[in-house]
This record gives structure tokens, C-alpha cells and sequence, in this order.
């Protein structure tokens, strides 16, 4: 395991949020207050589900959105307070990859236009060394020269998420957003990809948020996991502290839900099946957005937004019901 | 299948393990986009038979005032009026004047407005359109009330006042079409890039650094190809036969230069003595409208995006 | 043994397509007995969902269309019946459930009456009894207020919900198979346990037999008797659940098994992928189609499909090579039981305490 402490900070958010008008009155809070360090070389796995805002605050990081509250801080610098230069860099140090690998590819690009235009935009090798470089890539993420002039829809859905990773890689990276890079994969190509990303991250010491709403997969590849839900983080911990010793009752619901693939196992185990659904991110209520569907509810859960605290160093939750133990 | 049939000797259990290049191997054939929309085209019967027809027209509109021994503005006084024969393929007209050859010139100028009108309105059309919804905000705004504008009054009085202001001929034609004639193809085009604009791999060029510009050109643009050609094929019968009724009330081209429409004109006013002057040019404006309308059908199934790369 | 209620016999499904024809399922057949699970699980493309969509004629034809086999339910061969006997057995017979509710309900029309319109053109059933057998199917599929959802339009309910709604109507007809293809696949984990756990009660209660398509190991531990693993358009797999999990017999399986991120995956422990990808059925291998991404292949194994052999003389089926009694022996990694290392580390716990 890694020690964070004395590491470098790569990435951190202070106080985020992410705010959708859909009309006058229904504001959608996808990202509310959110505040986390990623370290340099580290992987922090964000896990939620859908409609929890963890794709929205992969997007806020990479500046395809303009947050309405807090700062997000690259290697010390602001990122929207970033001059044309900077800016530039940005847009090679930081990477990437996406959910849909169907959608990922511009489908009238052939591949070796699509991995190629990143290093086209940046300059990084002249216009002949091109096709080789396209093709040290291609072997690196184990596809070959044969599939270069081939088209994204002649692929399958493993092999473009490949191309997918070979473009991020292009620029030459330090850190990489993973937006659920395996969830519409088959299961025997999920770890193909899974330990692609994590050779690529020994190989090329790479700093990687790795989003998915499958903890399974979030605990395998993750340093640290962070846990949203509803716009908020309600648990962070060390990816082993999470698994053995959940705090906030969201997470081990979560926990419980995963099916298992051990049938007498599964015939044994008595799950937390918790009423109700997510409630929707639409004007929520300015307290414990888990409240609604929790076993162990009070009246202050309703009233008020219970913040992170820390119950050991390197564990947070944001629960009352854990709080009240731990104020000094 | 028995396998009791085929011959099972040890020697076949001979470990050989996994087959790396196999694996990756692609089987099927590389196909373009638009390779595989020649071939959806080609098996749409109705669409093809419209494509052969069309190139026809197009290749008779080329060569044969050519290869007639007729000019299309001579006349012969002995020669009027008459019916189809051996020396007249579609007879003659009242002063004489060889039909063939003054249909095929004014295919010439029919077909090249439409063309032209409709591609024009489609380039300004596409990019107006495209940096309106993907920059969106106030350009937007502003361009979509004018768009309203545009809408709102009806364009076949656009259409006759800028005639009846810049005069008849082909290029006042044009410019009177193209004024109205944008604003559609502008809509559908915004329509189209406020969809794809959100697509993960035009986020991705966004990541990469890709300038705006870029973005639209390489990535937006080559995605609504497809529709685009559909829409221009779709637009250009709408421009001929605005031609048609503009020469027909005397605003469009004006005589002795032909087109269907001065053709179809002049034709009326003897319908009663020689009805084929309004028939053949009539003929030759149906089939042409009819044929690309086929054809915009044949290539929206042809070239959807939606039917391709899903299975 | 429980009765037959459906069986399939040599089923071969294909498309015809612009280059060429795609041969999605190859001479597939299973049983489905009365009041079973069987689960299918395969990777897309493996033909799962087309081998379903056949039992209910669901796939577009053309351009797809039967290429050889049998369907026999209750004595008819579903192959043989035209479009309009189709629609007397679709939801009433056989009932289905897809992956996406939010396609497959339609959104013009309130929640309840897209659950009577099961009964529509059935005789026996007054509209007052279609209301009461609605709003019962409501409450057993754990809606609240049956009454409310009843008049509300697919589009004001959650995704989970209109997953319910969907359950309902492939229940309210007490059809006797239910095809349920990827049921839980689009929904969040908390969401998918309480479909699933609706989904086993109802189907214990009706005493229904149900089709379960997944590509999810858990959700077949979960929910299973018996088990379908397909690859490449044929069923190389076929047993218990148990058998399946514990004594896995074909190398697809097994790796499959080997490649999943479990909660008990260590960081540093590496996964095991099956790699390179599945078989194009464009132009299929003529021997296994797993061969090429096998670490155990053979000569044979490129050239002659291996036949479904009995693994254990029980009611366990593989398609490989490796039962061959000319090949060599493979010792098979399959899931080691959470619960079998409970009961071993309790008793050399006591046996530990025994000793002090």
C-alpha cells in the first residue's frame, strides 16, 4: 500500500459544485460542495450510482463544464484561472477515457486519425514519424499495424475501448479520468482492460480517478475510494478500510447489493435490501440526501447536511449517526 | 454431426494453445461509409432506377444540343408547329425551333439551378447552422429569431419581388432562391450538431485540445454528411420547380433562352393547336422531381446513421 | 424430474446482412422444465438473446431467419406458426421481461391498462376482473398504492418501478414460461436486489418456469437451478448451478470465473483475462469457437467441433475436447466456495482450541 501522506498532491477540488438550471424553478444539483485530493501516482476510485454526479465531476475536472461554486486545483494551479499556454498543457497532462466505447470514436475516422490527432494538436512528432508512433501505441494497448486504416465500427467493443486508451495515451499524460472505462464491456474483456490500465499506470506512472458505479471493480483497481451519493460524498476511505469496516449505511448497502458469483454463498447470505429508490437530484433537500431511504433515520437527518468527518485518519463519513461518537 | 464419422487419432490432442494473431484478426472486409451506402443504394430498386434516369438527363443536357444538327434558337418558317418525326425527335415549336434541342438547354439551365441553389443553401446553410449550435448562446438567439423572420413571410413573395427587382436571368434565379432557401437547411443542420455536439468523442477532441473550428470540422461536420447529401438531394427538386413557376409567369428566364419552365410557358399558350409543346416539357419536369425525391428516400435509408454499426 | 415444458431442438438462427449471412445461433438445444430457473450466460454477441427472441419470434425476419431446429412448446412446433398464432402465445403463454423498461413500455398509455391489455380479446375475462387481476399483480409486485400507479403514465415512474410494471405484466397472465432477458442489467446495484428478490418470490409463488439471460455470474448464483454457458452461437456448458460453479468443466467457463473483480480481489493480485475477442459468426471456425482464446487448445480442437459429453454421468454437459479420452488431464480452476473455507477454518479453529 501506498503511503499518501508525503505525496505530492496532483489534483485536488475544493468545494465543487455543479449546478443544472433545467427551468425557472428546478435546479438539478448533479455536484454539491464536493472537496477531495487525488496524490500524485495514486488511484482514487469514485463509485455511486447513476445519477449520484460522478461522471459530472469527472466532466468539471477536465473543463467541460464551468463549476457554479469552489475551485479544482492541477498540480497547485487553478484551472480555470489557466493562461493559453497553460491551458495547452492541461490539455496533454490531463486525459480521458470514456464510458460508451461506441461513442468514444468519431466514426468517419479511421484509427489512425483518431489516435493521431492528439499528437497532430500538440506537435509531439513530425508529420512522418507519425504512423510509427500510431502503431507503437496500437501495440502497447495490443492491437497492430493491420488495424490502423480500419474504421471504429469494424471493431469490437474491447478493441475500441483499446483505441480509446491509445488516444488518451497519445499526449503522453500524468493523469487520466477513467468515466466507467469497463461498464459496457463483456466480462472476459473487463480485465483485459483493467489490467491494461493498471500495467499502463506501473509502466508510465500514471495518476488515474477511476469512476464506476461496480465497487467490485472500484475496490480491484483503487488506492482510495470515494463514495457519492445524490451530488455529495458521504464516505472516503483506503479501498481495504472501506471494505472491511464501512461506515455510512449507504456504503454497506451498496456492499451487500453486489451480487455474488458463489451460488451456496448466495443462498446464504442475507442481504440489506433498502426500501425505495434514489430520490432525484431535482431541488433535493438541504439534508442527509440519504435520509429518505435510510434504516436508521432520525429527525436531525431531515433537517440538517451531516459533513465529513473523520472516524481514523484517511476515513471520512458523513453520517450523524457516526459523528456524535467522534466529536472531540 | 458424428464425430465418429471423421477419424480421432491422438496425435490431434497435440497441445497448441492459444492463437494470438487470430484473435485480433478482423475477418470482415474494410468497408467505408459511403461504400456501404452505394451498396444499400444499389439494391433499393426505385432509387436506382431514379439515379440511372437522372444521369441520363444529366449526360443528354450535356451532349445532345451538341451533336443536333439544330441550334435551339433557329428558327424555320417552314417547320412550324409540327408533331414528332424522324427530323424533329419532339417536333417543333411556333417559330419553327427544334423541341429536342431546346428541352436539352433548358435541362441545362433547370438542372444547374437546382443544383446550384440547392448547394448553396446547404454550405451556408450547414455552417451557419453548425457554429450556431455548437457555440450556441447569443449568436444562436439572434440567428434562430431571424430564421423566424424568414419563416414567417412567405417565400414565394421573397422569391418574385427580388426577381422583379433584379431582373430575369439565371443568377438573380439563384439569388432569390438561396435568400429563402437557407434557413431550412440552417435549422436541420443546428438540430443535428446540438446532438452530436454532447457525443463522447467530440468531448474527447474538446480533452484533447482541439480548437473549436477544428471540432466542426473534422468531427461534426463528416458525421451529418449523410443527412446533408439526403437534404441537398431532397432540396434540389423544390429549386427546378421553383424555376419552373417563376419562368412560367414570365420572372425567371426569359425567351429565346430556354428553360423547362419558359419551355412549359410558352407550350400553354398552344396548348389547343399543338398540345405536345406543354406535354414533353411537362414530362421532363415530373420525372425530374419525381426521380430525386426517389433518390433523397433511397439515400436517407441508405446513409442513416442509425441503421449502421448497431448490430 | 419435473415435466418438460419447452424444448429446443437443434435450433440454427441467422441473419442475412449486407456482407454475407451471419449465423448467430448454431444448432442449440436445451429443455426448460416446469417450475425451473435456467439461466443463460454469454458474452454479447454469443447468441443468448437471439436464441430467446426465437422461442417468442421476436427477432425481425427477414433478415433473419430459421436456418434448421424445432421450438416445441405444448406439442407445437413454434418454428412452424405464422404471425398471428404468434400473438396468441406472446404474453400469455410465454411471458417476457427486457432489459431497458424504458422501451418497453409504451408511453401513451396509463400503467394499468398496459397490464390488462394481456387479457384483451380473451373472453373469459370481464374488464372489471382484467382491473382486479391488475391492481393484485400491482401489489404483489411490491408497487405501493397499486391504485395510484394503476392511472399513471410510464413516463412519472423511476426506472426500478417501471422495471416492477413490466414483472406485472409478464405475470398477470400466469403464463407458463417467462423469458426474462438481462432483467437488471440497465438498473443500480440496490435497485437490481430488489427486482431480483421479487422476482425469485413471484417465481416460487406461480410455481413458473423462467428463462434468465445474464451476463452477470452473481446474478446467475443468485437466481439459477440450471445453466446455459453459450459461446460463439453454441451451448458449450450446460448443468446444475452448483456443477457449473464448483466443478466447472469447460476452459470458457473457468476463465470467465478467473476474470471477474470480486470484493475479495486483492490490489495486487492480477486478473485474469480471457484474451483477444469472440469469433466473428460472420464467418464462424469450423472447430470450437473458443479454440483460439483457449490456453488448452488442441489440433482437433481448430477443426472438429467437440459434441456436449456428459461430465460427471450427472446431468453436466461440456462441449470440449479435454473430456476426450485421448487428451490429456486439465485440472479446471472453478469458484472456490466462501462458504466451504467458513466451515474449514471454524473446525481447525475448534481443533486449535482443543489443543490448548
Amino acid at each position: 500500500m501506498r503511503n499518501n501522506v508525503d505525496q505530492k498532491v496532483m489534483l485536488e477540488l475544493d468545494d465543487v459544485s455543479q449546478y443544472f438550471q433545467l427551468s425557472r424553478h428546478k435546479i438539478l444539483k448533479a455536484v454539491d460542495h464536493v472537496s477531495f485530493k487525488i496524490h500524485e501516482g495514486e488511484t482514487v476510485g469514485l463509485v455511486g450510482e447513476s445519477g449520484c454526479g460522478k461522471t459530472t465531476t469527472g466532466r468539471s475536472i477536465l473543463k467541460l463544464y464551468t463549476p457554479n461554486t469552489g475551485n479544482i486545483y492541477f498540480k497547485g494551479k487553478d484551472v480555470f484561472s489557466f493562461n493559453s499556454e497553460e491551458e495547452k498543457r492541461y490539455r496533454k497532462e490531463a486525459q480521458m477515457i470514456f464510458q460508451n466505447p461506441h461513442a468514444s470514436l468519431n466514426p468517419r475516422m479511421t484509427v489512425r486519425e483518431i489516435v493521431g490527432t492528439g499528437m497532430k494538436i500538440h506537435d509531439l512528432v513530425k508529420p512522418k514519424e507519425m504512423d510509427a508512433k500510431v502503431e507503437a501505441l496500437l501495440r502497447q494497448v495490443g492491437l497492430n499495424k493491420d488495424h490502423m486504416s480500419r474504421f471504429p465500427h469494424e471493431f469490437s467493443g474491447g478493441q475500441k475501448q483499446r483505441i480509446g486508451i491509445a488516444r488518451a495515451l497519445s499526449v503522453d499524460p500524468d493523469f487520466i479520468v477513467c468515466d466507467e472505462p469497463i461498464s459496457a464491456l463483456d466480462v472476459s474483456i473487463q480485465a483485459q482492460v483493467l489490467n491494461m490500465l493498471k500495467d499502463l499506470q506501473d509502466t508510465r506512472g500514471l495518476t488515474y480517478l477511476f469512476i464506476a458505479h461496480d465497487l467490485s471493480v472500484v475496490k480491484y483497481i483503487s488506492d482510495r475510494i470515494i463514495v457519492m451519493y445524490l451530488g455529495t460524498i458521504v464516505e472516503e476511505a483506503t479501498a481495504e478500510e472501506l471494505y472491511r469496516n464501512p461506515q455510512h449505511p449507504y456504503t454497506k448497502v451498496l456492499l451487500s447489493s453486489i451480487p455474488v458469483a458463489d451460488p451456496k454463498q448466495a443462498r446464504k447470505k442475507e442481504r440489506l435490501v433498502v426500501k425505495g429508490e434514489v430520490t432525484s437530484p431535482i431541488n433535493p433537500p438541504d439534508s442527509c440526501r440519504f435520509a429518505g431511504r435510510c434504516p436508521n433515520a432520525e429527525k436531525r437527518c431531515f433537517e440538517e447536511m451531516p459533513s465529513l468527518c473523520d472516524v481514523s485518519p484517511e476515513h471520512r463519513v458523513a453520517c450523524f449517526m457516526i459523528e456524535q461518537y467522534f466529536r472531540p | 454431426m458424428n464425430i465418429n464419422d471423421k477419424k480421432i487419432t491422438p496425435e490431434l490432442f497435440r497441445h497448441v494453445g492459444k492463437d494470438i494473431e487470430e484473435m485480433e484478426s478482423i475477418s470482415r472486409p474494410s468497408i467505408t461509409f459511403w461504400k456501404e451506402g452505394w451498396l444499400r443504394i444499389r439494391t433499393d430498386k426505385a432509387a436506382f432506377l431514379a439515379l440511372i434516369i437522372l444521369t441520363l438527363y444529366v449526360l443528354l443536357a450535356i451532349f445532345a444540343p451538341m451533336l443536333s444538327r439544330y441550334a435551339f434558337d433557329q428558327q424555320d418558317a417552314y417547320a412550324m408547329r409540327q408533331s414528332f418525326s424522324a427530323d424533329h425527335w419532339f417536333g417543333t415549336d411556333s417559330l419553327g425551333r427544334d423541341l429536342w434541342v431546346r428541352i436539352w438547354v433548358g435541362a441545362r439551365v433547370s438542372l444547374s439551378i437546382g443544383f446550384i441553389a440547392a448547394l448553396i443553401n446547404s454550405v451556408i446553410g450547414t455552417v451557419l447552422g453548425g457554429f450556431s449550435g455548437y457555440i450556441g448562446g447569443k449568436f444562436d438567439m439572434i440567428l434562430m429569431r431571424i430564421i423566424d423572420v424568414i419563416y414567417g413571410i412567405p417565400s414565394m413573395i421573397v422569391n418574385i419581388l427580388v426577381m422583379v427587382v433584379l431582373g430575369p436571368g439565371m443568377e438573380s434565379l439563384i439569388v432569390a432562391m438561396v435568400i429563402t432557401g437557407w434557413a431550412g437547411t440552417c435549422r436541420f443542420s443546428r438540430g443535428e450538431v446540438y446532438r452530436l455536439k454532447e457525443q463522447e468523442f467530440v468531448l474527447a477532441a474538446r480533452v484533447l485540445g482541439q480548437s473549436t473550428f477544428m471540432i466542426i470540422v473534422r468531427e461534426i461536420i463528416p458525421n451529418i454528411m449523410g443527412l446533408l447529401v439526403t437534404n441537398l438531394t431532397m432540396a434540389i427538386p423544390s429549386a427546378i420547380f421553383r424555376e419552373a413557376f417563376l419562368s412560367y409567369i414570365g420572372l425567371g428566364i426569359s425567351p429565346p433562352d430556354a428553360s423547362w419552365g419558359v419551355l412549359a410557358k410558352e407550350g400553354t399558350a398552344l396548348m389547343q393547336v399543338a398540345p405536345h409543346l406543354l406535354y414533353v416539357p411537362a414530362f421532363f419536369i415530373a420525372t425530374t422531381v419525381l426521380a430525386f425525391n426517389q433518390l433523397g428516400n433511397g439515400l436517407r435509408d441508405a446513409l442513416d446513421p442509425r441503421l449502421r454499426g448497431t448490430d | 424430474m419435473p415435466e418438460v415444458v419447452l424444448e429446443v431442438n437443434n435450433l440454427e438462427f441467422s441473419f442475412r446482412t449486407y456482407g454475407g449471412v451471419v449465423k448467430a445461433v448454431r444448432d442449440v438445444s436445451f429443455e426448460v422444465r416446469q417450475g425451473e430457473i435456467l439461466g443463460i450466460v454469454g458474452e454479447s454477441g454469443c447468441g443468448k438473446s437471439v436464441t430467446v427472441q426465437s422461442i417468442l419470434r421476436l427477432n425481425p425476419e427477414p433478415p433473419g431467419f430459421f436456418a434448421g431446429g424445432s421450438i416445441i412448446y405444448k406439442g407445437q412446433d413454434i418454428v412452424k406458426k405464422s404471425e398471428r398464432e404468434m400473438r396468441s402465445i406472446r404474453g400469455i403463454e410465454i411471458g417476457f421481461i427486457f432489459q431497458d423498461p424504458m422501451t418497453s413500455l409504451n408511453p401513451t398509455m396509463r400503467v394499468g391498462k398496459q397490464i390488462e391489455e394481456v387479457f384483451v380479446g380473451r373472453k373469459a375475462v370481464s374488464s372489471s376482473e382484467a382491473k382486479k387481476k391488475a391492481l393484485d399483480i400491482l401489489e404483489l409486485v411490491g408497487i405501493n398504492e397499486p391504485e395510484k400507479r394503476y392511472r399513471q403514465y410510464p413516463h412519472e415512474l423511476s426506472g426500478g418501478m417501471k422495471q416492477r410494471i413490466m414483472i406485472a405484466i409478464a405475470l398477470v397472465g400466469h403464463p407458463g414460461i417467462i423469458i426474462a432477458d438481462e432483467p437488471t442489467t440497465s438498473l443500480d446495484v440496490t435497485i437490481e436486489a430488489q427486482i431480483l428478490e421479487i422476482l425469485k418470490d413471484l417465481q416460487q409463488k406461480f410455481m413458473t418456469s423462467i428463462i434468465l439471460i445474464t451476463h452477470d455470474l452473481g446474478v446467475i448464483a443468485k437466481m439459477c437451478d440450471r445453466v446455459l454457458v453459450m459461446y460463439g452461437g453454441k451451448i458449450i456448458e450446460e448443468g446444475d448451478v452448483d456443477d457449473i460453479f464448483y466443478n466447472t468443466a469447460h476452459p470458457y467457463t473457468s476463465g470467465l470465473i478467473q476474470s471477474i473483480a470480486t470484493l475479495d480481489t486483492n490490489k495486487d493480485e492480477e486478473l485474469i483475462p480471457i484474451e483477444g475477442t469472440p469469433p466473428d459468426l460472420f464467418s464462424p471456425p469450423p472447430g470450437c469457437p473458443f479454440a483460439a482464446r483457449c490456453e488448452y487448445a488442441m489440433e482437433i480442437c481448430k477443426s472438429i467441433m467437440p459434441e456436449s459429453t456428459s461430465v460427471t454421468g450427472k446431468q453436466h454437459y461440456s462441449a470440449c475436447w479435454l473430456l476426450h479420452e485421448y487428451a490429456p488431464e486439465v485440472e479446471l480452476v472453478s469458484v472456490k466456495s466462501a462458504e466451504d473455507n467458513k466451515t474449514l477454518e471454524s473446525s481447525s479453529d475448534e481443533k486449535a482450541g482443543g489443543n490448548v
